[in-house]
C-alpha cells in the first residue's frame, strides 16, 4: 500500500482504525505517520456509510482502498459493493468506472465465534462486476494488492488474519516497487503427478504440509494456489487434472454453493472430465456456525489429516 | 398627461394582446396585430426583480435572499426547460401505456422547479446525484430528450446504450440515477470528498426524497459530512408521499431540513424554480467556502402516481392533486411572473411551447424505430480498460465475449 500511495496521489485508505491506531491489525502500520489525514482517512463505525462514500470517491476520480476490519462488517455495506460498485459500469454502458479496492481479513481466525468468522470468497465470488482475490503468500499479498489497486475496477481483497503472522521467503523480483501478480492466474505451489489438490488463502499452506507428507509415502502432489477466486482460473487446473487424473479442493468456507462446488461444476461441464478417473472430492468447513470452545473451533475447519484421507480416497489406497 | 416609457410599453403590450386575442376572429385586425407585436417585441423588459419566500432556516444566522432577479433570457431558458421536462415525462406516460416502456419508470412532472433552479444554481462543473425519479435531472445535466426516452425504450441510442433504463442514466458529473433508496447519498458524500480531496471548488448536490430520509446510511454520511467538512448539499426532495406513504405516516419529524441536527438547513419552496435557485446558490457559495455541509428540503409534489404502475389516488385525494396543479404549478408560476412583468409575450410562449412538442415528438419518433442493442453488446462493459473477456452463458458450452 505505501508504494502504491506514493506512486499515484488518487491513492487513500480508508476504514477503522487505519490511521493513528496503525490499523487494528497493524496492516497499515506507518501510513498515517507518512503521509496523514488526507490520505489515511479513520472512519466512524458506519460501514454502510463509509463503503458508499468510498465508491462515490471512485466514481469521482479517486482510487480508494477501503478496508473492513473483518469481512463479516462488510454484510452492513454489502449493498454499496454490490449494487453501487460492481454493476455501475455495466448500466451506464461504459460512462462510469469505479476503481475501488475493498479489503480486509476474511474467514475464521482462532477463537472469535460465529459472527467474526465467516468466508466471504462464495458470495463475492457470484457476482459478475467483481474481482475477488484470495492471497496466501507475502509474494501473493504484494503482488495482487498492487494489481488491484491499479485496476480500473472494483476488487475485492480477501486476506487472511492468522496468516498476517506467517513469514514467507520473498524473491528479489519480489521486492521491486512494480511487482504485480496478475489477477485471475492460479500458482503451481508444488509440482506433482498422481493428485491434484486446488485452494486458496490459508489452506494453501495445509495442502502443502499434506503434500510432505504424503511425498514419505511416494505420492507426489500438484499443489494449486488459486489467487483469484473471480475470475477463477480453470485452465491451470484442468491442464494439471488431466495429468494427474484426481482432484481435491480444500477451502474454509461453507460446502453449499461454494469454492469447491463451483469448481467441480466447471471440472464436469470441461474437457478435464474425461481424464477424471475418480469424483471430485471437497474438502470444507463443516456446515454450521463457528463455535467457540477450541476443540469445536478445530473440528470445525480442514485438517490437514483431512486433506490426507481424500488424497487416499480418491487414489482408492 | 405625461405617461412613463413603461407605462407606455405596457399599453402597447395590453392593445397587442387584446388585438392578438380577436385576431383569430377578424382577419383585418391580425395585420394590426402583427405590427403593434413587432413593435413590441423590442420592448420587452430585459431584467426583472421577484419576491421569493424566506426559507426557513436551522443553524444559519443567514438565509438566502428574498429577492430574485430574472434576466428574459434565462426566463426563456428555465421556462423552455421545464416544458421539455414536462412534455417528455408525460411523453414517457404516454410510451408506457402503450407498453412501449417497461419496468419501473417513475415520473417528475409537477417538481420541474426543483431540477431547473438546482442547474440554475449550481455550475456545469459541479456534481449532482439523485435518486430513480431521475429523467429531469438527467436533461438538466446535459442529456437529451432523444436519448434520454431512447434508454427508456431500451435502444441502443439510449443514453446508456439500452443497458440502463429509467433509473440508470449518467453523464458527465452526473452519477446517475440509483434505484436503491438511499443509497445515492453516502455516494454524493464521496464525491463531494473527492473535490475536496483533488483541491477543486466544485460542490455535489446529492438528492434523496422524503422516504429515503429515514435511512440510517443518510445519518452515516451526516455525520462523516460534517466531520470532514465535506462541500455537500443534501437536498430532500419532499413531496409528501413515500409511494403510498404520507410524510406524517412515516416520519416522526417532518422537519427534513433539521434531520441534519448539527448540520444547518433550510426549508425552500420547491414549485418555485426563484426560490430554488437562489437557495441552491446560497447552499453552494456555502460549501465552497469551506463551511458545508448543508441540508436543503425542497416542499414539492409530484401529479402522477410514485410510478406507472400507481394510479397515485389510493393514498391522496384528486381534490389535493388538483389544487396543486392550479395554485402552484412551477410552470404557470414562471409564465405568470414573465407575462405579468412583460418579459414575454404569450405569443413567443406559445411558440416555445410548439417547438418542444415538436422536439419531444421527434424524440419520441426516434425512442420507437431506434432498434435495441445488438446482441453482441450483451457481455459487453463488465470491467473498464481490462483485455477481453469469457463469459458463461445460460449454457455451459456457450462461451460469450465481453470488452471493456
Amino acid at each position: 500500500m505505501d508504494e502504491e500511495l506514493e506512486r499515484d496521489e488518487r491513492v487513500f485508505l480508508m476504514g477503522e482504525e487505519v490511521a493513528q491506531y496503525d490499523g487494528a491489525y497493524k496492516v497499515s502500520r506507518g501510513l498515517w505517520k507518512k503521509y496523514g489525514d488526507k490520505r489515511i482517512i479513520d472512519t466512524p463505525i458506519t460501514e454502510m456509510g463509509f463503503a458508499g462514500i468510498a465508491v462515490g470517491s471512485a466514481m469521482a476520480g479517486l482510487r480508494p482502498i477501503c478496508e473492513f476490519m473483518t469481512f463479516n462488517f462488510s454484510m452492513q455495506a454489502i449493498d454499496q459493493i454490490i449494487n453501487s460498485a460492481a454493476k455501475t459500469y455495466y448500466m451506464s454502458a461504459g460512462l462510469q468506472s469505479v476503481p475501488i479496492v475493498f479489503r480486509g481479513p476474511n474467514g475464521h481466525s482462532a477463537g472469535v465465534a460465529a459472527q467474526h468468522s465467516q468466508c466471504f470468497a462464495a458470495w463475492y465470488g457470484h457476482c459478475p462486476g467483481l474481482k475477488v482475490l484470495s492471497p496466501w503468500s507475502a509474494e501473493d499479498a504484494k503482488g495482487l494488492l498492487k494489481a488491484a489497486i491499479r485496476d480500473d475496477n472494483p476488487v475485492v481483497f480477501l486476506e487472511n488474519e492468522l496468516l498476517y503472522g506467517v513469514a514467507f521467503e520473498v524473491s528479489e523480483e519480489a521486492q521491486s516497487k512494480d511487482f504485480v501478480v496478475p489477477i485471475g492466474k492460479a500458482k503451481v505451489e508444488r509440482q506433482g503427478t498422481r493428485i491434484t489438490l486446488v485452494s486458496h488463502s490459508r489452506y494453501v499452506g495445509h495442502c502443502l504440509d499434506a503434500a510432505a507428507v504424503l511425498a514419505k509415502e511416494g505420492i507426489e502432489c500438484e499443489v494449486i494456489n488459486l489467487r483469484s477466486i473471480r475470475p477463477l482460473d480453470m485452465e491451470t487446473i484442468e491442464s494439471s487434472v488431466a495429468k494427474t487424473n484426481h482432484l481435491v479442493t480444500v477451502e474454509g468456507g461453507w460446502p453449499q454453493f461454494g469454492v469447491g462446488a463451483e469448481i467441480c461444476a466447471r471440472i464436469m461441464e470441461g474437457p478435464a472430465f474425461n481424464y477424471l478417473d475418480a469424483p471430485v472430492i471437497r474438502v470444507t468447513g463443516v456446515d454450521i456456525p463457528m463455535p467457540y470452545a477450541k476443540i469445536l473451533e478445530d473440528n470445525s475447519v480442514p485438517q490437514i489429516k483431512d486433506i490426507i484421507f481424500s488424497v487416499k480416497k480418491s487414489l482408492n489406497i | 398627461m405625461l405617461l412613463s416609457v413603461n407605462s407606455m410599453q405596457k399599453m402597447l403590450t395590453i392593445i397587442s394582446n387584446v388585438l392578438k386575442g380577436s385576431a383569430s376572429k377578424n382577419g383585418a385586425a391580425s395585420e394590426v396585430a402583427r405590427v403593434v407585436a413587432a413593435r413590441t417585441y423590442a420592448d420587452f423588459t430585459a431584467e426583472a426583480t421577484f419576491d421569493v419566500k424566506k426559507c426557513d432556516t436551522h443553524r444559519l444566522d443567514d438565509a438566502p435572499p428574498t429577492k430574485s432577479v430574472l434576466t428574459r433570457e434565462d426566463a426563456l431558458k428555465y421556462y423552455r426547460t421545464m416544458q421539455v421536462i414536462r412534455r417528455m415525462e408525460l411523453k414517457a406516460d404516454q410510451l408506457y401505456k402503450q407498453k412501449i416502456i417497461r419496468g419501473f419508470c417513475h415520473l417528475s412532472d409537477g417538481q420541474e422547479a426543483c431540477a431547473v433552479g438546482i442547474e440554475a444554481g449550481i455550475k456545469p462543473t459541479d456534481h449532482l446525484i439523485t435518486s430513480y425519479r431521475a429523467h429531469g435531472y438527467t436533461y438538466t445535466r446535459g442529456v437529451s430528450a432523444r436519448e434520454i426516452l431512447a434508454e427508456l425504450t431500451g435502444r441502443r441510442g439510449g443514453c446508456a446504450k439500452g443497458k440502463g433504463g429509467s433509473m440508470h442514466m449518467y453523464a458527465n458529473n452526473f452519477y446517475g440515477g440509483n434505484g436503491i433508496v438511499g443509497a445515492q447519498v453516502p455516494l454524493g458524500a464521496g464525491v463531494a470528498l473527492a473535490c475536496k480531496y483533488l483541491d477543486t471548488d466544485q460542490v455535489c448536490a446529492t438528492l434523496y426524497g422524503d422516504g429515503a430520509a429515514n435511512q440510517g446510511q443518510i445519518f452515516e454520511a451526516y455525520n462523516m459530512a460534517s466531520l470532514w467538512k465535506l462541500p455537500c448539499i443534501f437536498i430532500c426532495e419532499n413531496n409528501k408521499y413515500a409511494m403510498g406513504t404520507s410524510v406524517e405516516r412515516s416520519s416522526a419529524s417532518t422537519e427534513y431540513y433539521k434531520r441534519g441536527d448539527f448540520i444547518p438547513g433550510l426549508r425552500v419552496d420547491g414549485m418555485d424554480i426563484l426560490c430554488v435557485k437562489e437557495a441552491t446558490k446560497y447552499a453552494a457559495d456555502l460549501c465552497r467556502a469551506g463551511k458545508g455541509p448543508i441540508v436543503m428540503e425542497l416542499q414539492t409534489y409530484r401529479y402522477h402516481g410514485h410510478s406507472m404502475s400507481d394510479p397515485g389516488v389510493s393514498y391522496r385525494t384528486r381534490e389535493e392533486i388538483q389544487e396543486v396543479r392550479s395554485k402552484s404549478d412551477p410552470i404557470s408560476l414562471l409564465k405568470d411572473r414573465m407575462l405579468a412583468n412583460n418579459m414575454a409575450s404569450v405569443e413567443e410562449l406559445k411558440e416555445i411551447d410548439v417547438q418542444v412538442r415538436k422536439e419531444i415528438e421527434e424524440a419520441a419518433q426516434f425512442a420507437t424505430t431506434d432498434p435495441e442493442p445488438p446482441l453482441e453488446e450483451l457481455c459487453n462493459h463488465i470491467f473498464y480498460n481490462d483485455a477481453p473477456l469469457e463469459v458463461r452463458g445460460t449454457l455451459p458450452w456457450t462461451k460469450l465475449k465481453s470488452i471493456s
